[in-house]
């Protein structure tokens, strides 16, 4: 596949290798936070971290959009879910995540709750088109890259004059994670992780841009390097992030030019723009209250603002106390400090959210991390 | 990209896998273009000369923004 293959060749791979190597200083460490959850998943997909030397760590961010939903919000979709009037629409990977008392939208489901998995936000509005006895909701997750979709699909309900079609609208924002990392009290009181350097989202700057990063790495003297999700991108980013290290530079640098600009799509924050306005503040699992991180649909928009319409009050849910995913999400502990995990926490039977997606830390660790550590313990 | 569709959709394949998406969020798309699709949509197309620019940096081991190379590949 062109674009894709081509990006991956190991020998090349090996000689980035070579060079991150022979440019790191053995008495500094470099502690690399790559924010977005395709990178955890690339970076332990492709055995990156093998090629690193000691003092070169990857510590996983919050990045995962299924990771950072806290169980209250869960649990108002399965609310939600269980009106009988309701049809919920939600990505497929929500379905197992865990809320209150083990409860999910999966099993919910298996209990008669109508809910569908569905691919793409258009999917929503046709079920909405064709089942107009039904109340559709679409539970709208996710950081920049899934907003503009939910925003296209309320457009195009609106123009369809839909009136049973809305939006639970739980969407979250990229800068403001990383801030909170930086600097937020609360996570202070948590635990807070020191990183030296960030690699910065592919999918999601294709949307903002690298603009938006400009201020942490001037705030806070962190180098923002933006990369794409192939094995060589993230290597060729973690050697400029070395460099920039070594010479106390903290600049925002794009590796990923050939989709990412410094304003970004212009359309798609347009649309987000159109429909969408902050929230004062929203709750994230693992970094807990913050300010200025979410948004909700405008009031303009209010017809189809689920929580709205269904007059939904925010439900606080506590997560399984012996889950560590809030730490995990911090980068503060990693998956094998959970004693969870892969013993009561697996991808079949997820206890903490960190397990269920793809994207998460504890699933990219289980999936492709575990062999390794067994290999280590072994020699 | 294989085909533009009606109401801003487009035809697209990955690895011989086929699938209808939105381009409603893309500008100036056209067949043979490359997009990045999340969730059902184009989020951006891939600059073809950016795209092979990098991977001629790559090859050559040097970083984006810097005139230095690494030692030649073996």
């Amino acid at each position: 596949m062109k674009y894709i293959d081509e990006y991956r060749d190991g020998r090349i791979a090996q000689a980035f290798a070579r060079q991150i190597a022979g440019e790191v200083r053995a008495e500094a460490s470099y502690r690399l936070m790559e924010f977005c959850g395709g990178h955890t998943h690339a970076i332990s997909r492709f055995g990156i971290t093998d090629l690193l030397p000691a003092n070169v760590r990857m510590i996983h961010g919050p990045g995962c959009p299924v990771c950072v939903l806290p169980v209250g919000r869960i649990d108002m979709a399965i609310g939600l879910a269980r009106r009988p009037e309701v049809t919920l629409c939600t990505y497929g990977d929500l379905m197992r995540v865990p809320g209150s008392r083990g409860a999910s939208l999966l099993k919910a489901k298996a209990a008669g709750a109508d809910i569908r998995m569905v691919y793409s936000t258009l999917d929503a509005v046709r079920i909405a088109e064709a089942e107009p006895s039904r109340e559709v909701v679409f539970f709208a997750i996710g950081f920049e890259t899934t907003t503009p979709p939910t925003a296209l699909a309320i457009r195009l309900a609106a123009a369809k004059a839909l009136k049973n079609f809305s939006v639970f609208c739980n969407h979250v924002l990229t800068p403001a994670a990383i801030q909170s990392i930086l600097e937020s009290p609360d996570v202070r009181a948590l635990g807070r992780v020191r990183v030296d350097g960030f690699i910065g989202p592919s999918h999601v700057s294709t949307i903002i841009g690298t603009q938006p990063y400009e201020f942490f790495a001037e705030e806070f003297g962190k180098p923002v390097v933006v990369t794409g999700f192939e094995p060589l991108d993230v290597l060729q980013a973690i050697l400029m992030l070395v460099r920039q290290v070594n010479e106390g530079r903290h600049e925002v640098e794009n590796q990923y030019v050939r989709a990412v600009t410094r304003d970004g799509n212009a359309i798609a924050k347009g649309e987000v723009a159109e429909f969408f306005e902050l929230r004062k503040s929203f709750e994230w699992r693992g970094l807990g209250v913050v300010p200025y991180s979410g948004l909700r649909l405008k009031q303009a928009y209010a017809t189809f603002d689920a929580e709205r319409r269904f007059d939904l009050a925010d439900a606080g849910g506590e997560d399984n106390p012996a889950c560590e995913c809030g730490a995990i999400l911090r980068g503060v502990k990693t998956p094998t400090e959970c004693k969870l995990f892969g013993t009561l926490c697996t991808p079949d039977t997820p206890m903490g959210s960190c397990m269920v997606s793809s994207e998460g830390a504890c699933a990219a660790h289980w999936t492709y991390g575990r062999f390794r550590d067994r290999a280590r313990s072994a020699a | 990209m294989n085909a533009v569709l009606p109401d801003g959709m487009a035809r697209v394949t990955l690895s011989g896998v086929s699938m209808e998406v939105s381009i409603a969020l893309v500008g100036d798309v056209g067949v043979g273009d490359y997009v990045i699709v999340h969730v059902g949509y184009a989020l951006a197309r891939i600059d073809p000369e950016e795209a092979e620019r990098t991977l001629a940096l790559m090859r050559e081991g040097g970083v984006i923004g810097s005139s230095e190379m690494m030692e030649a590949l073996p």
